[in-house]
């Protein structure tokens, strides 16, 4: 390892050389004095037009093929050749190895920024949080991508492009309600899961016994015995995961259709912690940069000038305008993680009697990296919001809660500012914003009319008053339909369980001819 | 731990590519539709330039669940004067509203950039030609052959003697082989020599160059040389594209445009073919004259019908500005067939002595009006007069038209007339 009193770089340019120094540095102050714990890392340079070609399949290295990443990138490239949207500095990807991809266009400086951010602070925050570990398996999803590009590519050899276009369409619109909120039996083993698709498909393949189809089934069972109970129970009802529900139940899904939901809820899974970790993960990346950088440059290894480059592209990522800028488009997560990252750090090593009163478990401890360290593990922003916003800081960002009623004639009341009487409602309705329970609508089937013409009731359950809007939940449930191949029906009843709305989907020939 | 650094820049890029197909192959109605509009906004020569399109996003939609409406609670950074139990005034409805509509079921149609071949290729997709025509349009220019130097290999037809020659030259002058005069210098002697030792000596050093001269051969395999060729692109000529209109009160907006997407096909044809084509617009009443683009297509015009008029228009053009020597003619008349009928004869003759003598490809299209049956068109005057010509065997190719669909199979007898010389040709 290089004298650490020695500069890592000059100017603007790197070589691969400079890089490798980099690393070692930031690794060493990474692991030394801030004890953070990674997986290994791969750092991977790339053109601009391959960060928009990852844009475009949601970051990720390898991906299965679907028009709609095509249309994305149409998209994504027409911003950019506008000039209305800059590329992202780094991509990183929660795998094992950690694989974050640099621009080639950064300077020196910006290539440490990112590895800083990306290699460290990231791949810490992906290793240690309890929700990816929970729900995401690192090591195996780079296989389980693979995988699945080539199934995907298999099954439009044999049951036609079409066919599966429209399994992925239905899939994709039902995406967001994939996922299982809460841990079932086992975490995820997508290594495991390969496996077993391969296994199940060689074994139809060997057992395959045209005779089967022919052998007449007997009466069918008389409904009535199933109570409604007991179906529901069979069913695992209610269920919120209406993908899984479908690849389980759907009564005509061909084999390799529910292999493909399984293959859409498996990557929905994998970015479900990501969606409720936004400004801790970033949070994290930025504390830890600015961290090395500030150490790196007291090191002697940064010149004044790099890290003076360096502070200006910080400044700009945690710049927070306010409500009433016209940039303002919400809380932007590198501002708000960041800040209280560092409001965490002060409240650690140099509280005041304010702090002690709110935070009595760590304010002065004194090991600010052990208390953070421990934040990053165990909670999600939800929870981190409502137990860590300190009063200071709500001050500093001069919060404010306004509640808007429709139904109230005179405006918009401001139900809390940043105040003694304030604080905790503000911290609870900020905490709420970033709580999964409310981002996504609450939907869950509910009942099958086994009975009758086999229809699937679903039931969104509406939370202040805000519904679905119609055109798209319309075209969702005929997805939902051409899936399940019999009626929909999508009741939106609020709390007190009266019926908003009600919803009809037939499903369409397509379906059942393919 | 080690870190472990890729450069990832030299992997094959446009990983996308197939995506962007899927999209483009989803949206091709939409996207066809669009390059309609785009092509015919756009000049005749602008139509291989590719270009921006813009898209509807209906159809292209990816539904979600989303919700709107209710209560909302926010909570805002940068509070400067309010105070809990303020009530603040909405904002007006009308901005709420867009608001809404924006993060609600529509996005707004995107534009994105067709490269030159896939804009091509939709144009002519809607044109409906057969694969077939497809290939040869898409065909670059024909191959020539041309001497590059000399090669190691080759076949025997090809050996260059001289160069061949001169290397083995080269190569015995290089390792000393005994010249046939030294030899013939010793022999002499030797005959003339009486003194033994002397003969010995001699005989010796004669066997020595003999033996030398064997082993160097006059003409070793490695000397040979064969002329190499290679091939390139054949130096096509120039062409001439004439565009002759009548623009009488009786020609449609659609049978303008019928005309137009004629000339766009011939004109992608022609500069598949030319590295250089010009175009030039004659448009006639009773009287013809050379105009530019837009007041050929949309300049307004009145008067009677002459078609002899434009051609003699062409035919003055083609003697002082293209010697047909030099330039291949082509000409697309498009007409709705009204002709004085005492111009026939007149233009019968200009065509058949003067016009077609110098043309590779005269077309005529008549064009009808929308949604009418071609066969159910009575025949024109003008439609008569050519049907006489081609009838005692004018090179003619003309088509009745009232769609777009129909305009390909006028170039069909073009595309055969090619195919057929180019066989005999070959």
């Amino acid at each position: 390892m290089t004298a650490t009193d020695q500069l890592l770089f000059e100017g603007a340019d790197w070589d691969f050389r400079t890089l490798q120094r980099i690393c070692d540095a930031c690794e060493q102050v990474a692991r030394d004095e801030l004890g953070l714990d990674v997986y290994p890392n791969q750092i991977e340079v790339i053109t601009a037009e391959q960060m928009l070609d990852a844009y475009s399949s949601v970051g990720m290295p390898l991906f299965y093929k679907h028009w709609s990443f095509g249309k994305h990138f149409a998209f994504q490239e027409a911003s950019y050749r506008k000039g209305l949207m800059g590329l992202a500095y780094e991509i990183v990807i929660n795998s094992s190895p950690c694989i974050s991809y640099l621009m080639e266009e950064n300077t020196a400086t910006m290539q440490t920024l990112v590895i800083a951010h990306a290699a460290f602070g990231h791949n810490h925050f992906f290793k240690n949080n309890y929700l990816f570990k929970q729900w995401t398996d690192a090591d195996g999803i780079l296989d389980y991508l693979e995988f699945a590009k080539r199934y995907v590519a298999h099954c439009e050899e044999r049951h036609g492009r079409l066919a599966v276009e429209h399994t992925l369409d239905a899939a994709h619109a039902l995406m967001s309600h994939g996922i299982d909120r809460y841990p079932g039996k086992k975490s995820l083993d997508l290594r495991a899961e390969e496996k077993r698709a391969g296994r199940r498909r060689a074994h139809e393949e060997a057992a395959f016994n045209d005779l089967w189809r022919t052998v007449p089934t007997g009466p069918a069972k008389t409904s009535a015995i199933l109570d409604v109970e007991h179906r529901r129970q069979m069913l695992g009802l209610p269920q919120e995961n209406l993908l899984y529900f479908l690849e389980k139940t759907a009564p005509r899904l061909r084999p390799w259709q529910r292999e493909l939901l399984r293959i859409v809820r498996h990557i929905a899974q994998y970015f479900y912690p990501q969606s409720q970790t936004k400004v801790m993960n970033e949070g994290t990346a930025t504390y830890v940069h600015y961290r090395i950088m500030s150490r790196l440059h007291q090191q002697g290894r940064l010149t004044d000038g790099n890290f003076l480059e360096f502070l200006q592209s910080h400044t700009n990522v945690v710049f927070q305008p306010e409500f009433d800028d016209p940039r303002y488009s919400g809380f932007n997560p590198y501002a708000l993680g960041f800040a209280m990252m560092q409001d965490i750090e002060r409240i650690v090593t140099n509280p005041e009697a304010e702090d002690r009163e709110w935070f009595p478990d760590i304010a002065g401890t004194g090991d600010a990296m052990g208390v953070l360290r421990d934040i990053w593990a165990n909670y999600r922003d939800e929870s981190f919001i409502s137990q860590f916003m300190s009063p200071r800081l709500m001050r500093h960002f001069r919060l404010f809660h306004l509640h808007d009623d429709p139904e109230e004639r005179a405006g918009i009341l401001v139900d809390a500012i940043h105040n003694e009487r304030g604080y905790r409602r503000l911290r609870r309705e900020l905490a709420r914003q970033y709580d999964v329970g409310f981002i996504d609508a609450n939907i869950e089937v509910v009942d099958v009319d086994l009975a009758g013409d086999r229809r699937l009731m679903l039931r969104h359950t509406v939370v202040k008053g805000a519904q679905l809007t119609e055109a798209d939940t319309k075209r969702v449930l005929q997805h939902l339909a051409d899936l399940w191949s019999y009626d929909v029906s999508l009741v939106e009843v609020d709390t007190s369980n009266k019926v908003l709305k009600e919803y009809i989907a037939n499903p369409r020939n397509i379906a059942a001819a393919a | 731990m080690a870190i472990h650094i890729v450069d990832r820049r030299l992997n094959p890029g446009s990983k996308s590519l197939e995506n962007r197909q899927r999209f483009l192959r989803r949206a091709k109605a939409l996207v066809q539709g669009a390059v309609k509009r785009s092509s015919q906004d756009r000049d005749i020569k602008d139509v291989l330039e590719g270009g921006v399109v813009s898209v509807p996003i209906d159809g292209m939609e990816e539904p979600r669940f989303r919700r709107e409406g209710g209560t909302r609670d926010m909570v805002l950074p940068g509070n400067k004067k309010f105070i809990e139990g303020d009530m603040l005034p909405r904002p007006n409805q009308s901005g709420g509203k867009g608001r809404g509509a924006g993060e609600g079921d529509s996005e707004d149609a995107f534009r994105f950039v067709l490269s030159r071949d896939e804009f091509v290729d939709l144009f002519l997709d809607d044109l409906e030609l057969p694969d077939l025509a497809k290939r040869k349009l898409a065909n670059v220019e024909s191959e020539g052959i041309r001497r590059a130097g000399y090669t190691t290999s080759g076949s025997p037809a090809n050996i260059s003697v001289s160069r061949t020659v001169s290397r083995a030259l080269a190569r015995r002058v290089a390792l000393r082989r005994p010249r046939p005069e030294v030899l013939e210098a010793l022999e002499a002697e030797l005959a003339d020599c009486s003194d033994e030792a002397r003969r010995t000596e001699l005989m010796a050093e004669i066997e020595a160059l003999k033996a030398k001269i064997r082993r160097i051969p006059f003409i070793d395999p490695i000397d040979i040389r064969y002329r190499r060729f290679e091939t390139v692109p054949k130096p096509v000529a120039q062409a001439v594209m004439f565009c002759l209109m009548d623009v009488s009160g009786s020609m449609t907006e659609h049978m303008k445009d019928l005309a137009k997407r004629f000339y766009m096909l011939l004109y992608v044809f022609l500069k598949r073919r030319y590295r250089h084509v010009e175009i030039v617009f004659i448009r006639h009443t009773d009287r013809a004259e050379e105009v530019d683009e837009q007041t050929f297509f949309h300049g307004p015009a009145s008067g009677g019908t002459l078609v002899s008029s434009a051609l003699q228009a062409m035919h003055d053009i083609v003697r002082s500005r293209f010697k047909p020597a030099d330039w291949n003619i082509y000409a697309a008349q498009a007409s709705d067939g009204d002709n004085s009928y005492a111009d026939g004869e007149v233009a019968g003759r200009l065509l058949t002595d003067k016009i077609l003598p110098v043309s590779q490809f005269f077309a005529y299209l008549e064009v009808g009006q929308e949604n009418g049956l071609s066969y159910e068109m009575p025949n024109s005057s003008l439609w008569t007069l050519y049907e006489g010509l081609r009838a005692s065997g004018a090179p003619l190719s003309m088509r009745k038209v009232n769609e777009r669909s129909e305009i390909f199979p006028v170039f069909h007898d073009l595309f055969q007339r090619r195919s057929q010389q180019e066989r005999t040709g070959s």
